[in-house]
């Protein structure tokens, strides 16, 4: 991964509490996985950014690099990589995820 | 030519997925289901005592690291779960 997709990325991640690197956007996915997690966060209402790695072939590449994580989507809250869409989905699930946006400090519906 | 058009075409499949997954982690039992019924679409159940005490990104790392790369690549679609026991 050459340094500006590196910087990219972590911009990202430093510009947004509650970040997910994703395919599509949250309006019009382009993946189901992407999709998932999005919708998750929109129930919760739970402000988030998404980056749609399908704009860009490095970033694409990159994230999975930066993460050592082979899949998209991928979650950051606070900096800290939480997950993909299966990790989330139980979190959803069981109500981890709930609790991590508590102790983060993040709004969410209650 | 035809040969390698297949080859690309070809999807991961449902005992080569399970084969990766036991040769690395010899103590696990593993359910895998073809969601779509197409060579793509997988889910799998994995239990392994290895499991204990790792966080859940760890444990599914473990996982992917033991189909060597083909995740997000010929494996296209495979939803994890995994349990200690």
């Amino acid at each position: 991964m050459d340094e500006q997709t590196k910087s990219l990325i972590q911009n990202h991640i430093d510009n947004n509490e509650v970040c997910l690197f994703m395919k599509g956007t949250p309006e019009a996915p382009q993946c189901g996985f992407s999709m998932a997690v999005s919708n998750m966060l929109k129930i919760l209402e739970v402000k988030f950014k998404g980056v749609n790695v399908l704009e860009d072939e490095k970033l694409r590449q990159g994230i999975k690099d930066f993460s050592d994580w082979p899949t998209i989507p991928q979650l950051y809250i606070k900096k800290e990589f939480v997950g993909g869409c299966d990790i989330v989905k139980e979190m959803y699930e069981n109500g981890e995820l709930k609790k991590i946006l508590e102790s983060k400090g993040i709004n969410f519906k209650k | 030519m035809v040969r390698k058009l297949y080859e690309l075409n070809m999807a991961m499949n449902l005992k080569e997925i399970e084969k990766h997954i036991k040769d690395a982690m010899p103590d696990a039992s593993i359910e895998i289901q073809d969601l779509a019924g197409d060579g793509n679409h997988y889910s799998a159940i994995i239990t392994s005592p290895s499991f204990s005490g790792k966080s859940k990104i760890e444990q599914h790392k473990m996982v992917y690291n033991s189909l060597k790369g083909k995740m997000g690549n010929e494996l296209h679609a495979l939803a994890i779960k995994t349990k200690e026991q």
